[in-house]
């Protein structure tokens, strides 16, 4: 869906972005990972070409993007900042109705579409009236939200999504992040300093460092087989977390001892550890998973030695 | 309480005056201020485009805004003549820089996330400019123009020096004729114009950005109404336009005079009399309040209108004589006599033209009318004792010295000293009571409004009789300071209204009632 080939971007000197190449696939998510200064923003804005490359080439659906008007290009590119970027002089139904506009679609449609997206973002239509600074921060970032999917872009930028909120906010925005179906067909690229939100809404992550890409790969690969050092020391800090986060009941299956569920009830396997871990609480003590048509019956310690072996296996 | 009675006495009394004063004033500033912003904000979006010129084109409206504004109204003058241009160029530039600063700072203030934003969104450039960063930076914009409204203000009022007209005509008149009803009269109205503007566009700018759209439109509508109060007055006053200076505003033989025995009702400028003369010529002006011997009258082909109902009193110029003088030197009142009934008031406007205006010596002129009339003696060299002759500092009182020095030299054997340009009135009366000099040419006019002050009634007995002025003037200075009115040379310099010789006769105009009739013949 998305050909990065070997582009850079020089200012002057200083190579913000050297040599970077990728590919996304369509309906997947990468994230661009790494600290400030690496070249991540850099590189996600010359996909929709705010950023023009010094060197390299960009294609989107087989097609260079410098082949169309970078205004062009970008109405067919869902785009969300990070401090939202709402125009404050425009109500909220203007702001979402912006590419619309531009698109010349006409009111009612445009009407529709928005009401359908403010429920699937859980926001109250009376926001439509209001002004952005009368929003919470949540609130604004799921109207910038909107605003990039009204048009059903096939493709969604976005830089350090939720990198304005609170903790607490953070974590519920990119649950439903997780759940929206709107998302599930749409070719995402985002950018993030956020080790843990990279780890949670990315099927691959690309760890930058100076200018170049240093792995790109899926949250196991690059917890379990770091290309270099740096992405070791990089992930270092909340390691068992990210594990957790990452590695998934399923992937621990072969290291359950064959214990037959019985209950009647039972969850899938297709969930990460982290989220297991949930299902422990109120004095449960075992949970049955089902992974196709098989079922297990598993305690807190089973799964947790579970993982250790996985680990293991892993890194040897 | 008097002053404030007064005060208001003198702006019902004014009131056309006024309104179509304030109505200029506000023209001025709004035809100005509209100019400004037309250039202002195309400059600071240009200059928010490209920054590096940012510093230069700053800081030339910056150096434009120093210069002081009187210097710079006088800079505009050989470049765009006397009146409405000159000034409003002058008010652009002072309006310049508070425009293209906030619009600068405004569009450059603009948060750039949401620039970005719109950017990425697929808007163009020029959408980007139109919807997201000229509302955004409105406020900001709105508060320079705000700025420049109440500089304008301010500034309009020098307006009046070049005859732009507005209340700087109240407030100039009265401080040159120290009349402080009269500066309070121009001063006022402009200062409450400045709240006024300052504090509607405060609300403006106040608005959300969702209002200050439209209310930005409408300002536009309404900036561009008042500035069409400028030219309101030439609709509401008159076929003519008169200048006339500060001085003759103020005079009840002067502007007061015609309003009350004539009536006449003209839409006038004031000006200063430097450029009134080629104002009238260039047919800026139509009727000008001038000096009926002026030279310029010649130059510039102007008649002066009658005054039938005698306004103004008669200024014949007479030798004024110390008694001293006449006694030491027994010949000199018939001599100095020799001159009397040659000049009329053409024959004088031609000499002061060919001083003042061909800038010939007044010696020469002197001598070549001298010659020309016959009376020119050789000077006789005699040392019989020195005549003392003064003068006051302008052209005409020159070639009159000059031509009593010849006279005297020619025709006695006496030797003559010449104290020319000493001052006005008042100095040439003081160095003859002094006897410091012998004489000096004096009008009936000055003896009497100046030196003798008589009453209203006194006045009015005389009216404008050449002979019972020159009588009652000679009596009375006689008995009071023992100087004698010799015979009077014959032609009179008194305050004229004046046309365009070609206009009057194309109109018919040929007194002040002729003028009035044609006005308000509508």
């Amino acid at each position: 869906m998305i050909s990065v080939q070997n582009i850079s971007k020089h200012y002057g000197p200083v190579k913000a972005v050297d040599g970077v190449s990728f590919e996304v696939a369509e309906g997947e998510t990468v994230a661009l990972l790494g600290t400030s200064g690496c070249g991540k923003t850099t590189t996600l804005k010359m996909i929709n070409r705010l950023i023009e490359p010094t060197a390299g080439e960009l294609f989107i659906d087989g097609k260079n993007v410098k082949d169309q008007p970078a205004e062009l290009l970008r109405r067919s590119i869902g785009y969300v900042l990070q401090n939202t970027g709402l125009f404050p002089h425009y109500t909220i139904e203007e702001n979402i109705g912006v590419v619309p506009s531009l698109l010349k679609w006409d009111k009612q449609k445009t009407r529709q579409r928005t009401l359908e997206l403010l429920e699937k973002l859980h926001l109250p239509q009376d926001v439509l009236k209001q002004y952005p600074s009368q929003l919470s921060g949540g609130q604004q970032q799921r109207v910038g939200l909107a605003r990039a999917l009204v048009a059903d872009a096939p493709v969604l930028l976005m830089d350090e999504p939720f990198g304005a909120l609170d903790n607490i906010t953070r974590t519920k925005i990119q649950e439903e992040f997780k759940q929206l179906d709107e998302l599930k067909r749409k070719t995402i690229i985002m950018v993030t300093h956020d080790v843990q939100e990279a780890f949670t809404l990315a099927d691959r992550i690309c760890l930058m460092h100076k200018g170049k890409i240093v792995q790109i790969g899926t949250p196991q690969q690059l917890l379990f087989h770091p290309a270099i050092d740096f992405v070791k020391q990089f992930l270092e800090g909340q390691r068992l977390q990210l594990e957790l986060a990452s590695v998934k009941v399923t992937d621990l299956w072969d290291n359950f001892s064959d214990q037959p569920g019985e209950d009647a009830e039972s969850e899938t396997a297709d969930i990460t550890i982290w989220e297991a871990f949930r299902l422990f609480t109120n004095g449960r003590t075992s949970v049955t998973f089902s992974r196709a048509n098989e079922r297990k019956k598993i305690d807190f310690s089973a799964l947790m030695l579970a993982f250790q072996q996985y680990q293991e296996q892993q890194t040897a | 309480m008097n002053q404030q009675q007064t005060l208001w006495q003198f702006m019902q009394q004014q009131s056309d005056k006024l309104l179509t004063q304030t109505l200029e004033h506000i023209g001025l500033t709004f035809i100005s201020l509209l100019l400004a912003i037309a250039v202002g904000v195309p400059l600071g979006i240009f200059i928010s485009r490209r920054r590096s010129f940012a510093g230069s084109i700053l800081g030339v409206a910056g150096v434009l805004q120093t210069i002081p504004s009187i210097a710079l109204l006088g800079f505009m003058i050989p470049m765009l003549g006397i009146g409405a241009k000159p000034a409003i160029a002058a008010l652009l530039i002072y309006a310049l820089l508070p425009v293209i600063r906030n619009t600068y700072t405004g569009i450059t203030g603009v948060d750039p996330s949401i620039k970005e934003a719109a950017q990425a969104m697929g808007m163009s450039k020029s959408d980007i400019l139109r919807k997201v960063e000229l509302p955004l930076a409105m406020p900001v914009i709105l508060a320079g123009i705000r700025t420049a409204a109440v500089i304008n203000v301010g500034v309009a009022t020098l307006a009046s020096f070049i005859a732009a007209g507005g209340l700087g005509e109240f407030i100039f008149g009265g401080i040159s004729l120290n009349n402080s009803n009269m500066i309070l009269a121009g001063a006022i109205p402009a200062a409450l114009l400045a709240i006024l503007f300052d504090v509607s566009l405060a609300r403006v700018q106040k608005l959300n950005v969702k209002k200050l759209a439209a209310a930005s439109k409408a300002l536009v509508v309404i900036f561009i109404l008042l500035a069409g109060f400028y030219l309101a007055p030439a609709a509401y006053g008159s076929k003519l336009l008169a200048g006339f200076t500060p001085e003759f505003m103020g005079r009840q033989d002067g502007d007061l005079g015609l309003k009350e025995k004539y009536g006449l009702k003209i839409r006038t400028l004031v000006i200063s009399d430097a450029v009134m003369y080629k104002a009238a010529y260039q047919k800026r002006l139509d009727v000008i309040s001038g000096y009926s011997t002026d030279g310029r009258l010649k130059a510039f082909n102007l008649v002066t209108l009658q005054d039938d109902r005698a306004i103004f009193p008669p200024y014949y110029a007479a030798p004024l004589v110390s008694d001293n003088a006449l006694k030491k030197f027994p010949l000199l009142e018939q001599t100095l006599n020799l001159l009397s009934g040659h000049i009329n008031d053409s024959v004088m406007t031609e000499l002061n033209y060919r001083t003042d205006y061909l800038h010939e010596t007044p010696e020469k002129v002197a001598r070549d009318f001298l010659v020309k009339e016959g009376l020119f003696r050789p000077s006789r060299q005699g040392n019989d004792g020195t005549v003392r002759i003064g003068s006051k500092i302008f052209g005409e009182q020159y070639i009159l010295a000059e031509m009593y020095r010849m006279l005297i030299e020619g025709n006695t054997n006496y030797a003559v000293s010449t104290k020319t340009g000493l001052g006005g009135t008042k100095i040439c009366f003081d160095a003859l009571t002094n006897n410091q000099i012998d004489f000096y040419p004096e009008y009936t006019g000055t003896g009497l409004l100046v030196m003798l002050q008589p009453d209203q009634q006194t006045l009015n007995s005389l009216g404008s009789n050449r002979d019972k002025t020159y009588n009652y003037v000679k009596s009375e200075f006689y008995e009071k300071y023992r100087l004698h009115w010799l015979k009077p040379i014959g032609f009179n310099n008194s305050y004229a209204l004046m046309m365009r010789q070609q206009q009057a006769a194309a109109l018919h105009i040929k007194t002040i009632s002729d003028l009035k009739r044609f006005l308000d013949n509508k």
